[in-house]
């Protein structure tokens, strides 16, 4: 059979073929040909392939022309003694097969038309296979679901290859429905554990699909109806797994917990932690699972530390978990980074409600203050202005911390009794040095860090400051109000006569720079 | 009772003598239950009796009256004069009426009677004129003929006496034909007409005679009497300026030698300057500690205040301020000396332009003198530093200077050089290419010329639209700076001269607005650039270069100033925010933190950002690290592609290196051509970082935790020391900085609040208020006054009415009873007298019937 070139041509051959093999079963050798165009070149061609197969086989499925059972191989089907119409639906079983293998592999295609209608068309063999069963229910009200199907469809989602964000997007439209997140967490997990008992060396892009779709995947937060399926049932039955949100929030802790346990790139890591808090912890059976990814994830160090820090404070704070040295290891992430990364609003809104506790020993308390009025000497403007009142919200809550800014007859010192590179706080004798640096930075060239550090200076009034609104302060604000203060009446000027433009000659710039 | 009144009488008695009746028995007193000094009372004493009794005699006088009048419809009005006015006597009343009467009688009755100002005549001339006796004519004329028609008017008048007609005409007709009646009319009518045109030119005479005569009495009577009318005369007598007069006067104007200040001589001149100089550093001194809201005047003022406005601590310095270029100090040289150089600017613009030639050469002369500009002495300065920087061969240097000569002898020559082919008057340019068409392609003193000469055309004080134009000038040459820093290689020199330093002191405000405008440009660049990216580049020579021009412009010691303080934020935030990526950066970050250091060389206050972008340099150049990583800050690496970017191996290239300033060129993206030369850039960035270093180490040698600060750089120091592969004075350098480090022993004092002032007890200083009025409630606003005030009014007012009304209910109602009484007894009174008529008549009549019995 010649077939025109062009997508034109091959749709309306193509719909001949369909025309034949559905009138009659003598035209069944034509899903050979049909099967064929998969495989072309053109992007074109293969979507009108694509549709075919799509209405064939749903035709078929919903004809029941398919074999449904155990399938046997084919060879000894063809060449045993059975029925021509057993015959024919086996081998029929057979294309279909090779059909939703070849579409499977057709996921993996660069043109994301293709890959988006070959998604479409197999979530619906999905959805008419869960309607038709192609396997015998082994006893009444059995729960059947074309696992083996979605699996496929899954596992070519999570390719290690290339980066399917977009199509996962597409994807997640299914996730709405209960039945296919059941079935794609499970899935999920076993693909995620298949590929990396494969390959010793997983690829980022594997990675990163996974994520998109395991952070796609959100549970209803109640038990309210379970009922939402893609694969209609005519009675759906309680004692179905699927139907009850326990069943759901295993598998959910499963497949994260699954996901988790490898070694994942640090990008990746951020990303999860960052989500941690409000998508994940909530949803787990056992959330007191989560603490050797917390806790090793707090031992990384740096900004990964800081962000494990809210999930193991929910642990700590909802679970009951006993961390000892929480305390200990938020005091070891102080350190000049901490004003400058992009998390440190999130960090000091956390360290905020740790130490908001008036229950802390002192010791600690002046530990925190000290160290972070060290860190300020470093610190730009922005972070100066929500650091400062942190610090005073410290010494309001902790009357017994006054101390630091308050001794008086204290004896003079020789040095800072404060020993910055002590990582316990507890022996970092911060109780008996004062805040020096605050007195420091009452000479800061930034008129309201001056102000704010110039607080101590008198007693503290009783009420805390919000810190909340400086938390996501930055300098171009703080440039911007600056500049729209008011004037005042006159603009003051420099009244020493400009000479040149680097100022006189002794002025540090003209020593140390010349024009030419 | 028995006992207040007596000591109410006694009180009232001295005080009120014109009392007609102090009657004891009628006076109320009203007792007061406090004495209060000083208060006025006007009701402590009442006479119930009298003014009841006139509130009576008020009701009968015009309630009673209404009431009785009720029932009528219509209503009698007295309208005699003064009928009811009581304070006129029966005499005065008739003569007034009377006089009315009179005047009635003679007021014309209405406008319509005609007849009512109809003029008598008699002979067809006005009584009233007769009686005047004026009338010459009449009394000359011939009396014979008075009093009786002449026979001709009668005839021709009534037609009578036929025979005289006849006689009369008979005369004529033998002259000429007879005339004809109508004839003979006419000519009587003509001659009556002439005879009164005669008669009427006669009057006519005699009234301007009259008139004559009237005025010489006039002139008589201003010499009899005294009283003239001086309306008149005022005019008349303007007196002759006398010639003595008008040299007295000329005396008295004449300009007299006065008592002048003496010329000040160089010492008392430079004294004062030095005092000018003083005021002003105390007021940028005031400005840096930000005192400027804080003064407030004491509220509280003590009883033993003697309010003659003393208050201890006031401060009177004032503020610096600028008023039309001019800096507003009292007492100031400078001042007077700008004006002076103004006024004389003005008359030179005056003078044209053909001497345009010769005010240049002034004009150098004045800014040396008043204005202070880059007047050929400080050009010479800078071109000096220039020649010294001319050392390190720099090609376009001698580009520019190739039409100059020899640069710092000739400097007069070739500005006039350069003048010569330049148009004298500019206008200001309306937009920067129009700024940019006019300076491009002229040299450094051209352009100067031409922006120095836009604003001598253009002074303010020249034409009224110039001041916005020369605002608008500053904004355009801050744009020209910046292209010309951005242009490659960088025109400096231009940038060098122009720093704006006039324009900016005339225009103050908006020279800080267009300098923050640029400075907005800069840091919405790098906001967006850290927004997609996450970290900025550093910015471009121009931004240094604004930076730079705004901490000339502006005094950068102020605890907060409206340009510096953002341009201070700007610095940080290149310095935390631009990674070191190249040698450039490197330069360019070198630069910020030389301008934060000048920032704040007088405040001396603190930049955590300047300490670590040094600390950062440091590590980029020790040689090896081994620790020490966490201590860095941001924009630097612990590891990583630039981590030793600054670090020379070379040791030829150390050896050859010579310690020099660092230009600023470089900073531009110009690649640097050998290894060699590079090598050179390193060590001369990591000598400038060293000497900055050192700077912030005399300068924070003070501050309570200058330990803990230094820490991290002295550790840095010592591996420097350790490694020894710098150059000699490099190590000597960093040597000195730790020495001074570890001389800097400080004792830690422990901190103490301040002692917060007791809250004061209640003094016995009474609270003094304004009372507007007593028993009013004080202390709200005005509004709320008044409105309490009306409200209270009102109800006064109210309550009044409403007792005035049942007071006259009650007294109607007492008339009524009283009209009610006087009917019934009226009628008792009649019945009673029927009765007894009654009663007569049926006892006439028994005593008749008894009779007629008897008999």
């Amino acid at each position: 059979m010649e077939r025109e070139p062009g997508a034109e041509g091959a749709r309306r051959a193509l719909g001949h073929l369909l025309q034949a093999v559905l009138a009659s079963r003598s035209e069944a050798n034509a899903v050979f040909d049909i099967l064929a165009v998969l495989q072309s070149e053109d992007p074109e061609e293969i979507q009108e392939a694509v549709h075919t197969c799509s209405r064939l086989f749903g035709a078929l499925l919903e004809r029941g022309e398919l074999f449904v059972g155990q399938l046997p191989p084919e060879d000894t089907v063809l060449a045993g003694s059975h029925g021509a119409m057993r015959k024919y639906k086996i081998w029929m079983r057979h294309r279909y097969h090779s059909c939703s293998s070849h579409l499977g592999e057709l996921l993996a295609h660069p043109t994301f038309k293709v890959k988006e209608l070959v998604l479409k068309t197999l979530m619906k063999f999905v959805q008419l296979e869960g309607v038709h069963p192609l396997e015998k229910p082994k006893w009444e009200g059995q729960y059947l679901f074309p696992r083996k199907l979605f699996r496929a469809v899954v596992g070519g989602l999570l390719s290690p290859e290339q980066d399917h964000s977009l199509l996962l997007n597409q994807f997640c439209e299914y996730l709405e429905f209960d039945d296919i997140r059941y079935h794609t967490m499970q899935a999920a997990s076993d693909a995620v554990a298949q590929v990396t008992s494969q390959h010793p060396k997983v690829s980022l892009a594997f990675w990163n699909n996974a994520f998109t779709l395991l952070s796609a995947v959100s549970l209803p937060h109640q038990e309210r109806d379970i009922s939402n399926f893609y694969v209609k049932h005519v009675e759906p039955s309680d004692m179905w797994k699927v139907t009850h949100l326990k069943e759901h929030r295993k598998t959910f802790q499963a497949m994260w917990l699954g996901f988790l346990k490898h070694k994942l790139p640090l990008s990746l890591y951020k990303k999860v932690l960052v989500t941690m808090h409000d998508t994940i912890l909530p949803h787990l059976a056992q959330p007191t699972l989560m603490i050797d990814f917390l806790t090793s994830a707090c031992d990384v160090g740096g900004a990964i530390s800081l962000l494990a820090l809210n999930g193991l404070f929910i642990l700590i704070h909802q679970h009951n978990l006993e961390y000892p040295d929480f305390y200990q290891k938020l005091y070891g992430l102080l350190d000049p980074s901490i004003f400058h990364v992009k998390y440190r609003a999130r960090f000091f809104h956390l360290a905020d409600l740790f130490l908001s506790s008036s229950h802390l020993p002192a010791y600690l308390v002046a530990a925190f203050a000290k160290r972070l009025s060290r860190l300020a000497l470093t610190a730009p403007p922005e972070a100066l202005l929500m650091v400062l009142p942190f610090i005073c919200n410290l010494l309001r809550r902790h009357p017994a911390c006054r101390v630091l800014v308050h001794r008086p007859r204290g004896p003079e010192l020789d040095a800072d009794p404060y020993d910055p590179e002590e990582e316990d706080p507890a022996k970092s004798r911060a109780l008996e040095s004062c805040l020096w640096e605050l007195q420091t930075l009452q000479q800061h060239y930034h008129p309201e860090v001056s102000r704010a550090a110039s607080v101590i200076n008198q007693p503290l009034s009783v009420p805390e400051v919000s810190v909340t609104p400086l938390l996501g302060l930055t300098a171009y604000e703080i440039f911007e109000r600056d500049l729209k203060k008011q004037l005042p009446e006159s603009v003051p000027l420099e009244f020493i006569p400009a000479q040149g433009l680097l100022g006189q000659r002794e002025g540090i710039c003209a020593q140390l720079f010349t024009l030419s | 009772m028995g006992k207040a009144r007596p000591a109410g009488t006694r009180r009232q008695a001295p005080r009120a003598p014109a009392k007609i009746n102090p009657n004891p028995f009628e006076v109320k007193v009203n007792r007061q239950k406090f004495q209060i000094l000083g208060r006025k009372t006007r009701h402590d004493v009442g006479l119930p009796g009298v003014s009841r009794a006139r509130a009576i005699r008020k009701r009968t006088q015009t309630l009673l009256k209404e009431y009785k009048e009720r029932d009528k419809s219509n209503v009698f009005k007295d309208k005699r004069l003064g009928e009811y006015s009581s304070d006129m006597s029966p005499e005065e009343k008739m003569m007034k009426r009377f006089a009315l009467e009179q005047q009635r009688h003679h007021e014309k009755k209405s406008i319509y009677n005609l007849n009512e100002d109809e003029e008598l005549t008699h002979y067809g001339q006005s009584l009233a004129d007769i009686e005047k006796h004026n009338d010459i004519v009449d009394s000359d004329s011939d009396t014979e003929e008075r009093g009786a028609l002449s026979a001709e008017l009668t005839a021709a008048h009534f037609g009578g006496g036929g025979g005289i007609l006849q006689k009369k005409t008979a005369p004529q007709e033998e002259g000429d034909k007879p005339k004809s009646r109508k004839e003979l009319i006419e000519e009587l009518i003509a001659k009556s007409k002439q005879e009164k045109r005669e008669r009427q030119a006669q009057r006519e005479d005699a009234l301007e005679l009259t008139e004559k005569l009237d005025q010489d009495w006039k002139e008589i009577q201003t010499l009899l009497s005294h009283k003239t009318p001086k309306a008149e005369n005022r005019e008349k007598e303007k007196p002759k300026p006398d010639a003595y007069d008008m040299v007295v006067r000329e005396l008295g104007f004449e300009m007299k030698a006065k008592p002048s200040n003496r010329m000040k001589t160089e010492a008392e001149l430079a004294k004062e300057e030095q005092e000018r100089l003083r005021k002003l550093e105390a007021e940028r001194l005031r400005r840096m500690l930000g005192k400027d809201g804080e003064e407030k005047e004491p509220k509280h003022v003590s009883a033993d205040d003697l309010h003659d406005g003393f208050i201890l601590d006031r401060d009177d310095r004032r503020l610096l301020s600028y008023k039309d270029g001019k800096m507003n100090v009292e007492g100031d040289v400078g001042e007077e000396q700008s004006e002076e150089t103004g006024s004389q600017e003005n008359q030179e613009e005056e003078r044209g332009e053909d001497d345009e030639e010769e005010e240049d050469g002034e004009e150098s002369g004045e800014e040396e003198g008043g204005e202070e500009s880059a007047g050929p002495d400080s050009r010479s300065d800078l071109d000096s530093s220039a020649e010294s920087a001319e050392e390190g061969d720099e090609p376009e240097q001698e580009q520019h200077q190739a039409p100059c000569g020899s640069p710092t002898g000739d400097n007069q020559k070739t500005h006039r050089a350069g003048s010569q082919e330049l148009p004298y008057v500019f206008t200001v340019p309306e937009s920067y290419e129009e700024l940019r068409s006019l300076l491009s392609g002229r040299s450094v003193d051209e352009q100067l010329l031409v922006v120095e000469r836009i604003q001598k055309c253009n002074h303010p004080s020249l034409a009224v639209g110039n001041k916005a134009k020369l605002e608008k000038l500053f904004g355009f040459l801050l744009e020209y700076v910046g292209d010309r820093a951005t242009s490659d290689p960088p025109d400096l020199k231009v940038i060098d001269k122009l720093v704006l330093y006039n324009l900016c002191q005339m225009f103050p405000k908006s020279a800080s607005g267009s300098v923050k405008f640029v400075l907005r440009d800069a840091m919405h660049e790098m906001e967006e650039m850290i927004e997609t990216k996450g970290r900025a580049a550093f910015p471009g020579l121009d931004v240094l270069i604004y930076l730079k021009i705004a901490g000339l412009l502006f005094p950068t010691s102020d605890f907060w100033h409206p340009v510096v303080t953002p341009a201070l934020v700007c610095m940080s935030q290149i310095l935390t925010k631009c990674p070191v990526l190249s040698l450039h950066d490197v330069v360019k970050g070198l630069f910020v933190c030389c301008l934060f250091l000048d920032y704040v060389s007088l405040s001396r206050r603190f930049i955590p950002e300047l300490v670590n972008f040094l600390l950062g340099i440091l590590y980029i150049a020790a040689p090896n690290k081994q620790s020490r990583g966490s201590t860095l800050v941001h924009p630097f690496r612990a590891f990583g592609k630039n981590s030793e970017l600054l670090l020379v191996s070379d040791k030829d290239d150390v050896a050859t290196w010579q310690r020099g300033s660092l230009p600023l060129h470089w900073a531009s993206g110009r690649n640097i051509p050998t290894t060699a030369e590079a090598n050179h850039i390193r060590l001369s960035c990591l000598a400038v970082a060293l000497a900055l270093l050192k700077r912030c180490v005399v300068m924070y040698g003070t501050l309570p935790s200058f330990h803990a600060i230094v820490r991290p750089l002295q550790a840095l120091l010592a591996e420097h020391q350790a490694e020894r592969s710098h150059p000699p004075e490099l190590q000597e350098l960093s040597q000195s900085i730790l020495t001074d480090v570890e001389n800097q022993k400080q004792l830690y004092r422990p901190l103490i609040c301040e002692k917060s002032k007791p809250v004061p007890l209640k003094l016995f200083t009474p609270r003094l208020v304004k009372v507007l009025e007593f028993g009013r409630k004080q202390g709200s606003t005005k509004e709320e006054q008044e409105r309490k005030r009306l409200i209270h009014k009102h109800k006064r007012e109210f309550k009044g009415a409403v007792r005035e009304i049942r007071k006259d209910n009650q007294f109607l109602a007492r008339m009524q009873l009283s009209e009610i009484m006087e009917r019934d007894a009226e009628r008792k009174r009649k019945v009673k007298q029927l009765f007894n008529s009654l009663a007569t008549q049926e006892g006439e009549w028994k005593a008749l019937k008894r009779k007629k019995f008897k008999k």
